[in-house]
């Protein structure tokens, strides 16, 4: 496997703070991403130094080149949805289907005509007479007719009805990922992505503070469901967060071996969210 | 190449209201007014027929081929007027533009679509600047010739109601002429228009917010800070220079002709005192001489310089 993102000590500093701290990561090719964190920890940040969009200190390579001097050649390769509705609005569903098959020389229009025929959008219609879905569908249908080896994500779904949310995830895993192609995206609705990650980065206060695949996760961290009389024991083993629910408490551990933590009670997977909350505990205190 | 045609495709898509509806507009309400006037003059010329007939002395001399000649030249002139007008409604559509051009898709985020396509961002500055001063003078100076030919084809038939067949006034215009006349001054048009192109989109490009401010603000408060101390006796350079040369060519220079005060020599003082001569006097050399003028060349270099600049704030300018 190559990297496809290297960055080094990323850093960037905007006048009052710093949004980005050093952060360090590889994304490697032929796999899905998630890049998490609260608001402000530095996420669009990170995105746009990825995507050459603004200056930083530190290395950052993507796909062996410097996003920050070689953006234009940069872009026939990389891809990004950087939130919704950012379609302008005077334009028609044929004119940017035109404009993008025109200036991408890696964009394959029939795979966009079956993409668009697939939805309700009409040739003739603007942006500002779709609704935020519609436009989603497009931008979505525009960016994955594009053969591009890394698409960034940038909380992609915001503002959409699930049915909308889901359909994008379903689409993008089933006609556009690969081996080929990495993905990263960004997003607070971390359960709607959970079962399509291959890997989860955690960022907070401009540092990347959880770096890890989906399989190690499973091993690394574990919840145990654990009677009262067993709580105190539990506690002896320094979980990570412990919450009540109907009598019982429910602890999380990081790094405690697995026979150790079954004999306290039910030993399940977390979910990214409840590992989520407990990692940044305290951001906003 | 082929993306640069796309990008210039895309500024039409987005401003074709401007560039082509407004300078049809115009035209629309230049043909009305003149056809008005022309059948006011004909009703008040058949009121006062009985007591004065101004009117038709007028025409009556017309056949001499010396006044065909005369009215032949105003014909033109009627082209060259109606094209005018239209070339200033384009350059107020195209002042807003340029101040729209690098701030709007700022405002409204859809520049990180635009960016996420592999379009450099010299092109698509370089793109709207070619809209600004060659697509929409060149789109004013079809539909001006259209109306003005028009127009001359009205004037013509009314010329039929005075006993002047209108082919024979329509055989003395010289249209082809005057058509390419215009479009041989749409080069200089875009040299001289630089300062001001270059100074809206630098505004543009630069501005966090409101472009439109900062762009009348900072010239003419210049002036002003100038004037002032012009008023003290600080300087010897007259602040009316400073007004003309640097506040007038930064906000003005889109206006259509705007280079003709700085041909020092204006030829119609010199007894070109009838309209065919005085036409023949305007003509492309004259215009042209306006480059001679240094002062033409450092604006349209200055042009050039804030265009460049505004090319480097569209690749950094980081607030969307």
């Amino acid at each position: 496997m190559t990297a496809v993102v290297t960055a080094n000590g990323l850093t960037k500093r905007f006048k009052t703070q710093l949004a980005l701290d050093g952060a360090s990561f590889q994304i490697e090719s032929g796999r899905i991403v998630g890049l998490i964190g609260p608001n402000g920890a530095g996420k669009t940040t990170a995105l746009k130094a990825i995507l050459g969009l603004t200056t930083f200190d530190g290395h950052l390579s993507v796909l062996g080149l410097d996003p920050r001097k070689d953006r234009d050649k940069l872009m026939e390769q990389v891809c990004f949805i950087a939130d919704v509705a950012v379609l302008p609005r005077w334009l028609k569903v044929r004119d940017a289907v035109d404009f993008v098959a025109n200036t991408h020389p890696r964009f394959d229009r029939a795979k966009c005509d079956a993409f668009l025929a697939r939805t309700k959008l009409q040739p003739g219609q603007k942006v500002k007479q779709l609704s935020k879905g519609m436009i989603v569908q497009l931008h979505l249908a525009l960016v994955m007719s594009i053969d591009a080896k890394l698409l960034v994500l940038d909380e992609p779904t915001l503002g959409l009805d699930i049915l909308y949310r889901k359909q994008f995830y379903q689409s993008l895993l089933e006609d556009y990922f690969d081996e080929e192609k990495t993905i990263l995206v960004t997003t607070h609705q971390v359960e709607e992505i959970e079962h399509i990650l291959t890997d989860l980065m955690f960022i907070r206060d401009g540092k990347i503070v959880l770096d890890t695949d989906m399989d190690s996760l499973g091993e690394r961290f574990a919840e145990v469901l654990v009677s009262a009389e067993l709580a105190a024991a539990a506690r002896e083993l320094k979980p990570l967060d412990e919450r009540q629910v109907f009598g019982k408490s429910i602890f999380l551990f990081d790094n405690v071996s697995r026979p150790q933590l079954e004999s306290l009670g039910e030993v399940r997977r977390p979910s990214i969210g409840d590992l989520f909350v407990a990692t940044m505990k305290g951001t906003y205190a | 190449m082929k993306s640069f045609y796309w990008l210039v495709k895309r500024e039409f898509w987005e401003h074709k209201g401007g560039f082509v509806t407004a300078p049809i507009v115009a035209g629309l309400i230049a043909l009305v007014l003149n056809v008005m006037l022309l059948i006011t003059a004909e009703v008040l010329g058949k009121r006062w027929a009985g007591t004065d007939n101004h009117f038709n002395t007028n025409f009556d001399g017309a056949f001499k081929p010396d006044n065909l000649v005369q009215a032949g030249a105003v014909l033109d002139m009627t082209l060259y007027g109606v094209t005018f007008l239209i070339l200033g409604v384009m350059a107020i559509v195209v002042f807003f533009y340029c101040l729209g051009a690098l701030y709007d898709d700022r405002r409204d985020r859809s520049i990180l679509f635009w960016k996420s396509l592999p379009l450099s961002d010299t092109n698509t500055v370089l793109s709207k600047a070619a809209s600004a001063v060659v697509v929409a003078p060149a789109i004013a100076v079809v539909t001006g010739v259209i109306a003005g030919l028009l127009l001359m084809i009205v004037v013509s038939i009314f010329a039929t109601f005075h006993g002047v067949p209108a082919w024979r006034l329509l055989m003395e215009a010289h249209p082809f002429r005057v058509v390419f006349t215009l479009l041989a001054l749409l080069p200089l048009y875009a040299i001289w228009a630089l300062p001001t192109l270059g100074w809206l989109m630098l505004c543009s490009a630069w501005a966090r917010s409101k472009p439109f401010l900062w762009a009348i603000a900072l010239p003419i408060g210049a002036g002003i800070i100038v004037s002032w101390f012009g008023l003290m006796g600080l300087f010897n350079l007259g602040s009316s220079w400073f007004w003309s040369n640097v506040v007038g060519r930064l906000l003005g220079s889109l206006v259509p002709g705007g280079w003709v005060g700085q041909n020092n020599e204006l030829v119609i003082m010199h007894g070109h005192d009838d309209p065919a001569s005085m036409l023949n006097s305007l003509d492309l050399a004259w215009h042209y001489s306006a480059l001679a003028n240094p002062s033409t060349w450092i604006g349209a270099v200055a042009g050039v310089a804030m265009i460049a600049a505004a090319i480097w704030f569209r690749r950094w300018r980081d607030d969307s």
